[in-house]
C-alpha cells in the first residue's frame, strides 16, 4: 500500500515494512524513527547501516549475529531500540521485517 | 473492568527440566519475547537448575529414553553412549541453524534484559550455592517472590 512520509510518497505492507529499499532516504528514516519515539543518533545510524549492508548482501539477521557483528553489542543494540530492537531497527533502515527466532 | 486489550506484556517462564529439547524450548521462548518487546524472567526449579548450574550447564543431554519422538526403541536409548551420541547429533543440526549453545544463550538473554532466578527451595534440595550457578543470575527467590514478580496486566506463566 502506498503512505505519504517526510515528503514522498512509498510503498509499505501492511506492517509497515517498505517493500522497496529503493524508495528509502535519510529522512524516511528520521520519520519511521519518530513514530517509534526514537531520536537517531550517529550510534544508531551505524547499527542502521550495517543491517542495510547485510540485507544488500542477503544475509539474514538475528540477534545472535548483531552480538557477533562487532558493531554493537547484544545490550546496546537493545538500548538504542529499546522495544523489539530487530523488528523496530530494520523497519526504519527501511528493510523487510527480519524472519528469525534468535 | 480490565484495561488490558488482550496483549501479552510479559512473560514468566518456569524451568523444571535439564533436557536439551527443553532447556533450549524456554531460552527461545524467553529470547523470542524479548525480540518482541515483551518482558520476560525466568525461574528455573529442581533439574531445571541445571541449566545455570556453571559445571553442568555445558554438559546436557537430550533424552533419548522415554521421548517417543526420537522414534529409538527405549532398550536401545538406554545403551552406553546412545544419548551422547543423539546429542552431539542435535547440537551439530543447532549450529547449523545459528542456535548458540547453552552459556551464550544465557548471555544473550541477560544482555536482552531476561531476568534470571533461581529457586530457593531447590537450591537447598540440591545443596547448590550461588558461586554455582551462572555468574549473570539475578537472584534466588521463593514461590512467592516469583509471583509478585510477575503482578500486572498482560503478564503470562509457562512451567516447561
Amino acid at each position: 500500500m502506498d503512505r505519504n512520509i517526510a515528503g514522498v510518497t512509498i510503498q509499505v505492507n501492511e506492517e509497515g515494512y517498505l517493500t522497496n529499499f529503493a524508495q528509502w532516504n535519510t529522512a524516511i528514516g528520521d520519520a519511521l524513527a519518530a513514530e517509534a519515539d526514537l531520536a537517531l543518533t550517529p550510534r544508531h545510524w551505524e547499527v542502521l547501516n550495517y543491517l542495510q549492508t547485510e540485507f544488500k548482501n542477503d544475509s539474514p539477521l538475528s540477534i545472535r549475529k548483531i552480538g557477533k557483528s562487532g558493531v554493537v553489542d547484544i545490550k546496546e543494540f537493545y538500548q538504542l531500540f529499546p522495544t523489539a530492537p530487530l523488528k523496530t531497527a530494520s523497519k526504519i533502515a527501511g528493510i523487510p521485517k527480519p524472519a528469525s527466532c534468535i | 473492568m480490565s484495561q488490558n486489550n488482550g496483549d501479552i506484556k510479559k512473560m514468566m517462564i518456569i524451568l523444571s527440566k535439564a533436557t536439551l529439547e527443553n532447556v533450549y524450548a524456554a531460552f527461545v521462548l524467553a529470547n523470542g519475547a524479548r525480540m518482541e518487546g515483551i518482558e520476560a524472567e525466568m525461574f528455573f526449579t529442581f533439574f531445571g537448575l541445571e541449566a545455570v548450574h556453571k559445571e553442568k550447564l555445558e554438559h546436557l543431554h537430550v533424552a533419548t529414553v522415554g521421548n517417543p519422538a526420537m522414534h529409538m526403541p527405549t532398550l536401545l536409548g538406554g545403551l552406553p553412549g546412545v544419548e551422547a551420541l543423539a546429542t552431539h547429533m542435535m547440537k551439530k543440526e543447532m549450529e547449523k541453524i545459528d542456535m548458540p549453545d547453552v552459556h551464550e544463550f544465557l548471555d544473550i538473554l541477560k544482555a536482552s534484559g531476561v531476568k534470571l532466578w533461581v529457586c530457593k527451595l531447590a537450591m537447598d534440595m540440591f545443596h547448590y550455592k550461588k558461586e554455582d550457578m551462572y555468574e549473570d543470575i539475578d537472584g534466588i527467590l521463593t514461590v512467592g517472590d516469583f509471583y509478585r514478580q510477575g503482578r500486572g496486566e498482560g503478564t503470562h506463566m509457562l512451567f516447561i
